[in-house]
C-alpha cells in the first residue's frame, strides 16, 4: 500500500504508531526522503490528520494510516477535510474494538466508515480491499478518486490484511481519471488574488446550507459514477453470501466446498461501501432465493445489504464482533443451515 | 508609526469589540509582512476564536484550522513549501488548552513557522470563560469565585514552559497595551518572521492583549489590567533566543 502511494504521486505522509499498521509509516519514513517527499511521525492523530489538511491545501497528494482507535481520533480532521472539500487518503486497518479492543482483525468500523464518522453531513468513497493485489491497485486509484472529486478517501481494510503476506507485481501508477488543474491551492497569492481554505461559514446566512447541497450533488454523482462489485457465481445462485474485504476471501472457500456438495451458493462482494452497489445487490436480489450476510462485527454492513435490496429477499446473518474472523468451516455450517 | 493602509491589511472594519488588542496585533503582523516584501508568498494560519475570521482582515492566503490544530496544519504546509513564510495566529484556549500537545511538538521539532500568541486570560468568542491564562483570582463565567478556589491551577506560562525545549529558536513576550509596548511587539513580531525567512527554526512571540468586553471593563481600564494585573503575573522579556535549530 506505502508502495503503491508513492508511485501515485504521494509525496507526504503523516502517521502515528499503532498496531496492526506500524509497517506503513516505517515504510514511508524510510522510502519518502527518497523521492523528495515529506514524512513526519506526528504527536498524536489529531495532529496527523491536520498535517494531511494541510499537505492538501498545498495540492500535494497526501496520505495517512491508522486503525480503529486511531481513526476515532482522526475524525476531527476528517470532518474538516471533507468540509473543505480537499482530497486524501485515509487507511483504516481495522481492530477489535470498541474502546482499546485488541489487534486482531475486525470490521467494525464500518457504520463510521460509510455514514460520515465525523460531525456533520459528509461521506467519504470508502474502498475495501480482499487481497494484496487488489490493495495496491485501489490505493493507486484512490488518489485519482480524491483529486477528482475533492473528497477524502478511506481505505476500510483489517488486521490480516495489514499484516498478510502475497505476492504482488509492483505495477507502474496509470491515472485512471483525468484530474482538474488544483485552483485551491495555498501557495502564496504572487501575482493572484488570495485564497482562503476555511469551514466555518456564517455569512449569508444561507451559505452553509448552499455548500452542504453542493457536498450533496457531488456525493450524487460519486454515487451514480462509482459503484465497484465483484459478482462471483451468483448467475444460478440460490444463496447469495454479502461480504466485503477478507470476510469475503473466506467466504470464497466455503461457496467452492459448497458447490462441491452441489449447492448453487454465490458471493457478491462490494468494493466500493461507499457507494454502496445498490444496483448490482438489487440484481441479484431478484434471482436470488435468500442472502447470508457474513462480516467481522455484530452487524453493521448488513443494514445496507437490507437497505439496497429493500428487504425484497431474506437476510440471514453470520458475525461477531471483537476481532473475529470467519473460517471457512463456520460459514460453510451456515450455509448448509440456510440452504434448505 | 504611519497609520496608511498597507495593502497586506484590507480596507474594512473589524468585527473586534472596543478595546480589544486583536486589532492592534493584526496591524503589526500586516506591518511586518508589508515590510519584508513577503505577503506574496505568505499563507497564514486562522485560529478558532475570535480571529477566526482573519482571511477577512489579512490579504495574503489563509487556512482556517481546527481548534488547536494551527501548528500541525503549518507543519504540514511549511514543510511541502519551505520557500514559503508560514505563521499560524492563535489565542490562548487554541494555543495553550487544546492545541497544547501540537504547540508543544511544533516547537520542539523546531518547524521554521512563526507563531503569533495572544494571550488575553480568557475565551473570547465563547463568552468569557476561564482560560489557561486566566489569572488566579480572576472571575471568568466558568470560574465565578475567581480562579484557583476550585482547583484549576495556576495559569500556564507559555513562554517559560517552552523555553526548556532545545528544539526551540526565538521565544518573547510583547504586549499591545502601551504605545512603547507595541512599538516593541512590532520589533519582536518582525524578529519572528526574519528568523523563518533566514531558516532559523521556531519562533513564537506572546502577545498580552486586552479582552475589555469579556473582562467587565471599559477599554481603557482593559490597558490598565494588562499593565498592572497581567504583566506581572507574565513578566515581558525575551525568554530564548539561538542563532538556529
Amino acid at each position: 500500500m506505502s508502495e503503491a502511494a508513492i508511485q501515485a504521486g504521494c509525496r507526504f505522509f503523516a502517521g502515528y504508531p499503532i498496531t496492526p499498521q506500524n509497517e506503513v509509516p516505517e515504510y514511508m519514513s524510510r522510502r519518502m526522503p527518497e523521492v523528495g517527499g515529506v514524512f513526519v511521525q506526528a504527536e498524536s492523530e489529531l495532529a496527523a490528520i491536520s498535517m494531511i489538511f494541510g499537505a492538501s491545501a498545498t495540492g500535494t497528494r497526501c496520505m495517512t494510516s491508522s486503525s480503529s482507535p486511531g481513526i476515532s481520533l482522526k475524525q476531527e480532521g476528517i470532518s474538516y477535510i471533507a468540509a473543505g472539500e480537499l482530497p486524501c487518503v485515509i487507511a483504516n486497518m481495522q481492530r477489535g474494538g470498541p474502546g482499546l479492543g485488541n489487534i486482531r482483525a475486525s470490521q467494525a468500523d464500518y457504520y463510521q466508515a460509510v455514514k460520515g464518522g465525523g460531525h456533520g453531513d459528509y461521506r467519504l468513497i470508502v474502498l475495501a480491499p480482499a487481497t494484496l493485489p487488489e490493495l495496491y491497485k485501489l490505493t493507486q486509484n484512490a488518489f485519482d478518486y480524491a483529486d477528482y472529486y475533492r473528497i477524502p478517501v478511506m481505505i476500510l481494510g483489517d488486521g490480516i490484511l495489514a499484516q498478510m503476506a502475497e505476492p504482488v507485481e509492483l505495477t507502474p501508477y496509470k491515472p485512471i481519471l483525468k484530474i482538474p488543474k488544483k485552483d485551491y491551492i495555498l501557495d502564496g497569492c504572487q501575482g493572484r488574488e488570495p485564497r482562503v481554505i476555511k469551514t466555518l461559514m456564517l455569512n449569508p446566512t444561507d451559505a452553509l446550507v448552499t455548500h452542504n447541497i453542493n457536498m450533496q450533488k457531488k456525493h450524487e454523482k460519486i454515487t451514480a459514477d462509482l459503484q465497484l462489485v465483484e459478482n462471483y457465481m451468483t448467475e444460478d445462485a440460490e444463496v447469495v453470501i454479502a461480504a466485503y474485504g477478507m470476510t469475503a476471501r473466506v467466504a470464497k472457500g466455503a461457496i467452492q466446498i459448497a458447490r462441491d456438495k452441489g449447492l448453487k451458493v454465490g458471493l457478491i462482494r462490494p468494493i466500493t461501501v461507499w457507494p454502496f452497489p445498490d444496483k448490482a445487490m438489487m440484481e441479484v436480489a431478484k434471482t436470488v432465493r435468500k442472502f447470508l450476510v457474513v462480516e467481522m462485527s455484530n452487524g453493521q454492513f448488513i443494514d445496507d445489504v437490507k437497505l439496497a435490496i429493500q428487504c425484497s429477499k431474506p437476510v440471514e446473518f453470520q458475525g461477531i464482533g471483537g476481532g473475529w474472523y470467519p473460517s471457512v468451516e463456520g460459514i460453510l455450517e451456515k450455509i448448509e443451515e440456510i440452504y434448505k | 508609526m504611519e497609520f496608511c493602509r498597507k495593502e497586506t491589511q484590507k480596507d474594512v472594519r473589524t468585527h473586534y469589540c472596543p478595546g480589544c488588542g486583536h486589532g492592534i496585533a493584526h496591524r503589526l503582523v500586516a506591518e511586518v509582512l508589508e515590510e519584508l516584501d513577503v505577503r506574496g508568498k505568505t499563507i497564514g494560519t486562522a485560529p478558532v476564536g475570535c480571529a477566526v475570521l482573519l482571511y477577512n482582515y489579512f490579504n495574503c492566503d489563509i487556512i482556517e484550522c481546527a481548534h488547536g490544530r494551527s501548528p500541525a496544519v503549518a507543519t504540514a504546509i511549511k514543510r511541502i513549501q519551505p520557500d514559503k513564510v508560514v505563521f499560524t495566529y492563535q489565542g490562548d484556549g487554541d494555543l495553550a488548552a487544546i492545541g497544547m500537545g501540537e504547540t508543544i511538538h511544533a516547537a520542539n521539532r523546531g518547524e521554521d513557522i512563526t507563531v503569533i500568541f495572544i494571550n488575553n486570560a480568557i475565551y473570547g468568542m465563547t463568552g468569557g470563560q476561564m482560560a489557561p491564562t486566566t489569572l488566579l483570582g480572576q472571575s471568568s463565567t466558568t470560574s465565578e469565585a475567581g480562579r484557583g478556589n476550585n482547583q484549576e491551577g495556576p495559569p500556564i506560562k507559555v513562554c517559560e514552559l517552552l523555553s526548556n525545549l532545545d528544539g526551540v529558536t526565538y521565544l518573547e513576550r510583547v504586549a499591545v497595551s502601551t504605545a512603547r509596548d507595541t512599538i516593541k511587539a512590532k520589533k519582536a513580531i518582525k524578529r519572528a518572521f526574519l528568523n523563518q525567512i533566514e531558516g532559523r527554526g521556531f519562533s513564537l512571540v506572546e502577545v498580552l492583549s486586552m479582552c475589555p468586553t469579556d473582562w467587565k471593563l471599559t477599554p481603557v481600564q482593559g490597558l490598565d489590567f494588562v499593565n498592572t494585573e497581567m504583566k506581572t503575573v507574565f513578566p515581558l522579556g525575551i525568554f530564548k533566543e539561538k542563532d538556529g535549530r
